[in-house]
């Protein structure tokens, strides 16, 4: 009882000795401590964002925009660095002497060398030895994209393909949030027999089933019934019945009026093939879309057919024009490709360099300190276990299911959640790469901004601990469902 | 009667060699490589992969240039050697600037200070990694952290002796006073007198000594440090430090006493929670709102606190786990021998907890020497730092390749060493019992 009587004396005197610094150097400096400074304006640029953002907006604002990159690095790094992990760790105990010995190099590799070498090596690969968009131009480049076209490698970022929502998407996700549904009633229902009477019924081929066919048969249905519907093209100035090649030749780099939906984006595929840019005005009603015409925001738009003969001849003062081209309607759901435009891809996904080294770099080093805790857990499970299984009579696929699984998920999910947060708080280091993440923006722009180091240093050590918190408790959880049930 | 004679051998056979596909390289790779249709695409594509990479690197690295001054003229020469406009390594940038690398901005006659002291630091921490070496080594192991301290720093020689007594006064005070004046105030007291006397009377004591008896080397400031000697001064100071800490935290955590439990827990919990990354930049922004008005500390003085006090809390788990690990029988027959809490720990408890918890404190420590490379921002001149500063000169500016793999492959070099140290201990101490 002293002793925790002397101890709790020791620590109060030991913050109220740092509690007397800080007021007395804050008022030496003459600061005050507030929060005030997330309400004020930020004006600085984020490139990298998943929410509306300004340099108008305020330092608060910024914070968060950090924040939601944080965890988007994050989200991303722990589903690769578990894929890899897993495949690592299952593939060095394969019997196959060289792909073991390759899997022990990445693994041995990896985890000895630190992590911000990896970061700032993969991201001087991704800026100094890729192509540069202008290296994809010409009929003979040096360059080309993969996947059928699809992806575009460069220098400046990785280009990918955009899901665009079209009509009809809304059906598309009704339909597939039922069949989710469906696969869970199954499951209870094929799990309850089982218990009931001992039939094994055919889980994951009716699973995989209900998880493809009906959304499939929808999206092609819909597909079938509006992809042939052409939408006309108005065009302000030039000739009746005029191609749009012919249009762009008067009027380049058009800008476009349309409520966003895939024919629009049909539109630009097509603008840019032709090597012309793609500046799109979104309207939200057939009225906007004639004010924004009549106003000249925009020289052309694509429209159903019904809005356009409303709007023919509609219009004062502006010879609004049918081009004898149309546009395809488009699916419920298709991506559009990233397409050479100027000096750099447009359309699709840019998926930036500093995210990609951040976020291979990071899935790669977590990855094999996952592949050495799942070789762990695997090697847990005793052979006799295995040979228990098999001399019941399980399958393999069985006895991977219901014996070994099961046990060596017990031995790997309290390793792997550490690991979890590893990554999250070693996201942190995107500051080598210049991502924003919430240390770029709350714990450093905005601190060097405002000079509010104590109050952002503050609120970005509770962010991270509360981040950490919240992931360790949803994984216990998890393990909790999975632990040993002891009586 | 049917009398048949029957066939008895009265010799063995010579055994027949085994079939072709059963021996030798055929056999192993039948059954390593191509044991089913999978492995052998596995096999294949690897190889592939492998010859894939090695054909892009070795002529690459092989055919590097060691003998140039800057990246331009390491071009030229590269351009003379191979017409056909190959593109080799140019590693004269590794001849040019490996001093910097290795020591960054250390006066280059005063080398010998952090070899001798690195030399020094292996002998004394030789008797506690290995069983063969003789026991008197331990003396060394209590003086190296001064000696390292004055050879890496240099000046005066009294301010390390001085701070060195504070230790022997706690040392004295706990062994003399604890039979008088009872245990607690013992204890109390070791750790009063000695703070009392580093702040109050270590400085004039040392002034005065070196002003009657001036003993010193060159004084070396901290900004010249570098490379890979910051490195491992950091790291390894870093770990000396937390681990006595560490193990007073694991201590408080298993401990029944409710506030000194729950102040560990908070600790080590918040000191987790948070990357080392905002630590590093509290300890170069904040640090000094904590300490008094006008108190300056050296930047990697700050440094070294706050990664003793990052790792001490993930030490503290690691020892946590090799308290947990010991059977509760332990703890009783200790207790049954009438031995008071400090005794059976420090007889009984720890030196077993201890033993298991090594694999994990060197994992520490290598995942501590990784993270040291952080410091880079928060302006230390760490390897990748000075890699950053020699890619700015205008002799190297562009050079990237050859010094990311020469930076890795030290790292690499030392974490598998330490590594494969502690999984060689990890069966050296699997002594059946746990």
């Amino acid at each position: 009882m002293t002793i925790q009587v002397v101890a709790l004396l020791l620590i109060a005197l030991a913050f109220y000795w740092l509690g007397h610094n800080i007021v007395s150097n804050l008022r030496q400096l003459g600061k005050d401590f507030d929060f005030g400074f997330l309400w004020s304006r930020s004006g600085y640029d984020i490139n990298q964002r998943l929410i509306e953002y300004s340099n108008n907006s305020t330092h608060g604002r910024a914070a968060l925009v950090g924040i939601l990159n944080t965890m988007l690095v994050a989200a991303l790094g722990c589903a690769l660095a578990t894929i890899l992990g897993v495949i690592a760790g299952v593939l060095r105990l394969s019997k196959n002497w060289i792909v073991a010995r390759l899997m022990t190099v990445y693994v041995e590799g990896f985890r000895n060398i630190p992590l911000l070498l990896w970061i700032i090596l993969i991201f001087a690969i991704m800026t100094e030895a890729t192509p540069q968009p202008r290296d994809f131009r010409g009929d003979n480049p040096d360059a080309s994209m993969i996947l059928f076209d699809s992806v575009a490698v460069t220098n400046r970022g990785i280009f990918i393909p955009s899901p665009v929502w079209g009509d009809g998407a809304g059906l598309l996700l009704i339909v597939f949030a039922l069949s989710l549904a469906a696969i869970w009633a199954f499951r209870r229902y094929a799990h309850k027999r089982q218990e009931a009477t001992g039939d094994i019924l055919p889980v994951f081929p009716v699973s995989l089933g209900l998880f493809l066919v009906p959304t499939l048969l929808v999206y092609f249905a819909f597909s079938a019934a509006i992809s042939r519907d052409q939408y006309p093209l108005m065009g302000v100035g030039g000739q009746q019945g005029a191609t749009l090649e012919q249009f762009v030749e008067e009027n380049r780099n058009p800008s476009i009026c349309a409520i966003p939906d895939t024919a629009v984006v049909n539109l630009s595929t097509e603008l840019r093939a032709i090597g012309q840019r793609a500046d799109i005005v979104s309207v939200s009603s057939a009225a906007q879309m004639q004010e924004s015409l009549q106003s000249g925001d925009c020289v052309l738009a694509v429209m159903p057919p019904d809005v356009a003969a409303t709007m023919a001849g509609s219009l004062d003062g502006v010879d609004l024009v049918t081009l004898g081209q149309t546009i395809d309607r488009g699916r419920p759901l298709q991506f559009e490709r990233p397409q050479l435009a100027g000096f750099n891809f447009e359309g699709g996904i840019q998926l930036r360099n500093s995210l990609i080294a951040l976020w291979f770099a990071l899935s790669l080093y977590t990855g094999a300190f996952i592949a050495e805790i799942v070789r762990a857990g695997i090697l847990a499970v005793s052979r006799g276990q295995t040979e228990a299984a098999f001399a019941l009579g399980l399958q393999p696929s069985r006895t991977m299911n219901l014996v070994i699984l099961p046990q060596a998920l017990r031995v790997i999910i309290p390793p792997l959640i550490s690991q979890y947060l590893n990554l999250t708080k070693n996201s942190s280091l995107a500051i080598a790469v210049g991502y924003m993440d919430v240390r770029s923006t709350l714990g450093g722009i905005t601190i060097n901004q405002t000079g509010r180091e104590l109050e952002g240093m503050l609120l970005l050590g509770l962010f991270y601990l509360v981040l950490s918190l919240l992931i360790s408790g949803v994984m216990n959880i998890y393990n909790t469902s999975v632990k040993l049930k002891e009586r | 009667m049917n009398h048949s004679q029957p066939f008895v051998r009265t010799q063995m056979l010579e055994a027949k060699e085994p079939p072709l596909a059963e021996k030798g390289v055929v056999k192993w790779m039948r059954e390593n490589l191509f044991s089913s249709w999978l492995n052998a695409f596995l096999t294949i594509v690897s190889i592939l992969l492998i010859y894939w990479v090695l054909d892009h690197l070795l002529p690459w690295m092989l055919g590097g240039i060691w003998n140039a001054d800057s990246l331009s003229q390491c071009r030229e020469i590269r351009d003379s050697l191979y017409p056909d406009g190959r593109d080799v390594a140019c590693w004269a940038v590794l001849s040019d600037r490996w001093h910097q690398l290795l020591f960054g901005f250390y006066p280059p006659e005063l080398y010998w200070r952090p070899i001798l002291t690195l030399v020094m630091f292996g002998a004394a921490i030789s008797p506690i990694l290995f069983n063969g070496v003789p026991r008197k080594l331990f003396i060394l192991t209590a003086i190296a952290p001064f000696a390292a301290f004055w050879l890496l720093w240099g000046g005066s020689v009294w301010m390390p002796v001085v701070v060195a007594l504070g230790f022997v006064i706690g040392w004295a005070v706990m062994k003399f006073a604890s039979m008088p004046l009872g245990s607690l105030v013992a204890t109390i007291l070791t750790i009063l007198l000695p703070v009392a006397y580093w702040l109050f009377l270590a400085g004039p004591l040392a002034g005065a000594l070196d002003a009657a008896v001036p003993v010193g080397i060159e004084a070396v400031q901290t900004d010249d440090f570098g490379g890979f000697m910051l490195a491992l001064v950091i790291g390894v100071s870093g770990i000396v430090l937390s681990l006595p800490l560490g193990i007073v935290l694991a201590l408080g955590r298993q401990s029944d006493l409710f506030i000194i439990n729950k102040c560990s827990v908070a600790f080590i919990e918040i000191i987790r929670g948070v990357p080392l990354i905002v630590w590093l930049f509290t300890a170069s922004l904040l640090l000094n709102y904590f300490l008094p008005p006008g108190v300056q500390f050296d930047i990697m003085l700050r440094v070294i606190i706050m990664v003793t006090l990052f790792s001490s809390a993930y030490i503290a788990e690691v020892v946590r786990g090799g308290l947990a690990a010991l059977p509760r029988g332990q703890y009783e027959g200790a207790d049954s021998l009438g031995l008071n809490y400090w005794q059976s720990m420090q007889l009984i408890i720890l030196p077993q907890a201890l033993k298991i918890s090594i694999p994990g404190i060197v994992s520490t420590f290598i995942g501590l020497f990784k993270d040291t490379t952080l410091v880079v921002f928060i302006g230390l001149l760490d390897p990748i730092g000075l890699s950053n500063s020699i890619r700015a000169s205008t002799d190297w500016n562009g050079i990237y390749w050859e010094l990311f793999i020469f930076i890795g492959l030290c790292f690499w070099i030392f974490c598998f060493s330490m590594s494969r140290y502690s999984q060689w201990l990890e069966r050296k101490l699997h002594t059946g019992h746990r």
